[in-house]
């Protein structure tokens, strides 16, 4: 049920944007759209961060996935089990940009016999680092059309990701030449890897299971940016002047449809867009602020060399030693056992 | 209630992990005997302050919950989120990847999809959409959110009473989302409700009020260490007379209750014994902080903090310099990482330094605590024991790794290097099973109680396979670690699943290769088996014993 | 209650803030220059529409350069039934005669950078 919603979901965005067209409501999903989804994304997704950090974090709870720092001889996992500051930031960056744990990964087989087995199983890994990292570099790609003149930085990497495709055409069928421009593999990739962790969610039985609408409808969505974004750029060919027209106007704050017409594919794409930046802050995507707050992998593993503070530490009874003293001194005397007070 | 435990065959032949084909939030739980433990008894939820406190079953329909049950739940549930940052991430990023899914033993040894770490996660986080969230208040289902009733706070019981809090969905996981700490603040709430099971509720009102969660008096505390000490007098040759409350003694030695009461914990516990007598430590044991383990832990972090507070509060009236701690799992954990939280400073006590090799302890700088592994791993550096590992050498020993000193403490080389200095056969079991990815025995926080027994033989599979493949790969018989809750329920699992391997603590088997001065033949181990019937059952050749004082014919042996 | 880290985080969603808003704040009070691009003053027609040309030029280029090098065919016939050569520097550049008054304009606005000149040398680069 989940999935299907999530698939209607992303079909009457579609809709909606080509009935935005149709009723000529450009201004509207080019200018008024593009600017509040912006405002949404970042100040949802930097109150979301603060109020998680208006909660404080009363325990030093690292998860330990190596050897502690103990005994000098003893050789310590510095970045596993990390003993000081610098190595948590360490192991945060290998988790943030490399995915570390994620990388350990194994899958359980049940065989025969009521054995079990562990094999290494690093697909969901390599697909969520070609996800994640291509997704970045597409959007750091698109950045040329909020920069006049283009930064060297963003055409190198342009120029980078376009690398194995110089001088290498590929036929595409009657007129439709795809290898013009050259062919970004980010965009590519993006679309391979988000291809492939949906369609991970639909065929291994348990990770369908606890699939939720939340879990279909970005996924639907991102695939179908990457989708729309490769038609404009090898099929459907839209005037990217026009559009940087129009994209300049908006971060220069003097925001105005330009002249020229967009193709229709430009508005579903940004439709899109702002959709997801929208949606963002209101869900799970927030897990790219909550990775750098997740109190088992940004603490030192130190708490019995430094004390950790909890600011709410509660007031509680205790039992002391006076009132178990006087529940058995009997006993206690009669055992041998020393006492404070004789009878 | 009589509980058949079913056959290891019958569970082996009839486990499965495909899902249902329906919603989980469609699914209920089926309070079946043996898949889940007693309600806490009145007395002893009352002796903590308790509210709530009622007879009542989990079987049965009606939880008498109190009339305002709805109300403490949500009140308690925001309170939480206020409280614990890593709740309200935890409640708000997972992106349900399944990577956790097949990483709890739980869930390999039951194929109950509310067992794998996401759902039983999203048991709650399905309850804070539905009735936190916006988007989950309108759409209920439809973005994952649900309203909270009587059933789902049955399922909370019966799931986060199944999870033993063993962090290993927390090493895969991308964020670090912790299904320990869910389950923690889980309990916590349905600990609100009057809601606990009697193994912690029981235990915790022991410790409070008598000094350790099996209730043992002053003298029975002494009393049982007595009569172990006349077992190391047999078996080892030596009188050992250690000190109960003694004001002045350089360390407090504290150990959990188990190890002085039951098999194979008490063979632990004379390890302890005698190693300290090798090196004559000036130490002391108390009667009051007679509990290492701490099943507040299990229950709320307030009940946690009330327990821990003896060992402190022992220590200063005792007038020690430091604390010693012994071989247990979640007393590591709750001293490593909470203790000194929440009730230190211990600005009374010095900074550990073991008095017989100079050696500080700067890791326990602040705490003030030691374990009694990295100790006893720092003497043998120093060559402060006089061992002979061979005497060992009818054990082909494996180690286990107790989670808690594993995922929530890092504490992996240590016991290594002492279980290689004293016996000669130690294989390690298959990488994914071991370290920090260790599986748990499947009756930690809390849930090594008898009535639940099919769930913790279900829980402890994983575990069990990994030490049957190595028992038929190398003909392992001892299963070792640093674990109270392991000693007591690693052997019913081992007899089990693997009855050819027993069980021990990392003590035991020091004491067994340490070289006492005056001590007999040793053709006995600490079991009081004779050396001779153990070398025979691994194919070795037997010793030539002394036979001193009438030894005893050494081919008397039972098994 | 007094959260230890919480300036920690703040710093970061300012870090986070400024980066996401960059485009916007760097190009503040600016207009940016549009291309100006200079048209032939006495052809009205190119060898496709004027729409086609201003989004798939490229495409078109890549055609004529296939048939060129692998048929040998350099004869184009136009939409309005005109004839024209296959060639880049012949042809287009017959009218367009300036490249930096043309093609650049565009291409540098939008950070693309053709392959043409890779092979082609292009006849007086005007400065």
């Amino acid at each position: 049920m989940s999935f299907i919603f999530s698939i209607i979901a992303v079909t009457a965005l579609v809709g909606v944007a080509l009935a935005g067209v149709a009723l000529d409501l450009r201004y509207f999903m080019a200018v008024v759209l593009p600017y509040a989804a912006l405002a949404t994304f970042v100040l949802g997704v930097a109150y979301r961060v603060l109020k998680w950090s208006s909660a404080p974090v009363p325990f030093r709870i690292p998860t330990t996935c190596g050897q502690a720092k103990g005994l000098d001889w003893v050789k310590t996992n510095k970045i596993d089990n990390p003993c000081s500051t610098g190595a948590v930031l360490a192991r945060m960056f290998l988790e943030i940009f490399l995915f570390r744990s994620l990388f350990r990964n194994t899958r359980m087989e049940y065989r025969e016999g009521g054995k079990v087995r562990y094999g290494s199983s690093k697909w969901l890994w390599l697909f969520g680092l070609l996800f994640h990292w291509s997704f970045l570099i597409v959007v750091l790609r698109h950045m040329r059309f909020f920069f006049e003149p283009v930064p060297g930085l963003i055409q190198a990497i342009e120029h980078a990701d376009t690398f194995f495709e110089m001088g290498l055409p590929l036929p595409g069928p009657n007129g439709l030449e795809v290898s013009l421009p050259l062919l970004a593999q980010s965009g590519v990739i993006l679309l391979a890897a988000a291809t492939f962790l949906f369609l991970r969610r639909v065929v291994v039985p348990q990770v369908r299971y606890i699939s939720l609408a939340s879990d279909w409808f970005p996924l639907l969505l991102i695939i179908l940016i990457a989708k729309t974004g490769i038609i404009m750029r090898y099929v459907l060919k839209v005037d990217v002047v026009a559009v940087k027209k129009l994209t300049m106007s908006l971060a220069t704050f003097h925001p105005a449809l330009p002249a020229e017409p967009i193709s229709f594919m430009f508005y579903v794409h940004i439709v899109l867009v702002c959709t997801l930046l929208i949606y963002f802050p209101f869900s799970k995507l927030m897990h790219l602020g909550g990775v750098w707050l997740s109190p088992t992998r940004n603490l030192v593993n130190n708490s019995r060399e430094v004390r950790h503070v909890n600011p709410w530490n509660p007031e509680v009874h205790f039992h002391t030693y006076s009132e178990y003293e006087d529940d058995f001194r009997e006993q206690m005397i009669e055992a041998g056992i020393p006492v404070e007070k004789e009878a | 209630m009589a509980t058949q435990t079913p056959k290891p065959q019958e569970i082996l032949t009839t486990l499965g992990h495909q899902p249902p084909s329906e919603n989980w939030m469609d699914t209920k739980p089926e309070f079946r005997p043996g898949m889940y433990c007693h309600p806490v008894k009145i007395a002893s939820l009352e002796g903590m302050g308790g509210k709530y406190a009622r007879e009542w079953a989990p079987a049965e329909p009606d939880w008498k919950l109190p009339a305002d049950w709805k109300g403490i739940v949500k009140e308690g549930l925001k309170d939480r989120l206020n409280r614990f940052r890593s709740f309200q991430v935890f409640m708000d990023i997972c992106v349900r990847c399944g990577a956790c899914a097949d990483k709890c033993h739980f869930f390999i040894g039951t194929g109950d999809p509310k067992n794998m770490p996401v759902l039983r996660a999203e048991l709650i986080r399905s309850v804070y959409r539905g009735e936190f969230k916006t988007a989950g208040k309108i759409l209920g289902k439809l973005a994952g959110g649900r309203k909270l009733t009587e059933e789902v706070i049955k399922e909370w019981f019966y799931y986060f009473f199944q999870c033993t809090e063993c962090r290993r969905c927390s090493v895969f996981c991308p964020y670090g989302i912790d299904t320990a700490e869910i389950t923690i603040i889980a309990r916590e709430i349905i600990n609100l409700l009057g809601l606990q099971i009697d193994w912690i509720g029981t235990p915790v009102n022991a410790c409070y009020h008598i000094g350790n969660h099996l209730g043992l008096k002053p003298h029975t505390f002494k009393e049982n260490i007595e009569y172990l000490l006349s077992d190391v007098e047999e078996n080892v040759g030596i009188t050992i007379e250690p000190t109960f409350n003694r004001k002045g003694a350089e360390i407090l030695f504290v150990t959990p209750s188990g190890d002085v009461f039951a098999d194979p914990g008490i063979f632990t516990c004379m390890g302890y014994l005698i190693l300290f007598e090798h090196l004559g430590l000036d130490y002391t044991w108390s009667t009051y902080a007679s509990e290492g383990g701490n099943f507040g832990f299990f229950t709320n972090n307030e009940t946690m903090k009330r327990l821990n507070y003896k060992m402190y509060a022992e220590s200063k009236r005792l007038g020690v310099k430091w604390i010693l701690g012994g071989e247990c799992g979640h007393m590591w954990r709750v001293v490593h990482q909470y203790m000194d939280t929440m009730n230190g400073p211990a600005d009374h006590l010095e900074v550990p330094k073991n008095p017989l090799t100079g050696t500080v302890f700067a890791n326990a700088r602040s705490t003030k605590m030691v374990h009694v592994t990295e100790f006893t791993a720092d003497c043998i550096k120093h060559n402060k024991l006089k061992l002979d590992p061979s005497r060992n050498d009818h054990y082909t020993v494996t180690w286990h790794d107790s989670c808690n000193t594993s995922r929530g403490m890092g504490f992996l080389e240590e016991p290594r290097f002492v279980l290689n200095s004293v016996c000669n056969n130690f294989v390690e079991m298959p990488d994914t099973t071991i370290r920090e990815q260790t599986f748990c025995c499947g009756s930690g926080s809390g849930l090594n109680a008898g009535e639940n027994m099919e769930q913790r033989m279900r829980g402890g599979l994983p575990r069990a396979n990994a030490v049957r493949y190595v028992h038929e790969k190398h003909g392992v018989n001892l299963l070792g670690n640093i674990c109270a809750i392991d000693r007591a329920s690693l052997k019913p699992l081992m007899d089990y699943w693997v009855p050819e391997v027993a069980v021990a603590g990392l003590s035991e088997l020091v004491a067994n290769a340490l070289i006492m001065e005056g001590e007999n033949a040793r053709s006995t181990n600490l079991r009081g088996e004779e050396i001779n019937d153990l070398r025979e059952e691994a194919g070795l050749p037997p010793i030539d014993f002394p036979d001193p004082d009438e030894e005893g014919g050494g081919e008397e042996g039972d098994e | 209650m007094q959260i230890k880290d919480r300036p920690i985080i703040i710093a970061g969603i300012l870090i986070f803030l400024a980066i996401f808003t960059f485009p916007l704040w760097s190009a503040m009070g600016k207009t940016a220059p549009e291309p100006k691009v200079e048209l032939p003053k006495d052809v009205k027609e190119c060898v496709a529409p004027k729409d086609y040309m201003r989004t798939s030029h490229m495409q078109l280029l890549n055609e004529w350069r296939d048939s060129v090098v692998r048929d040998g065919n350099r004869v184009f016939v136009a939409f309005n039934g005109k004839q024209h050569n296959m060639s880049l520097t012949s042809e287009c550049l017959r009218c367009h005669t300036d490249k930096a008054k043309f093609c650049d304009q565009c291409h540098n606005y939008t950070g693309v950078n053709p392959f043409c000149w890779d092979c082609h040398t292009y006849p007086k680069e005007s400065k």
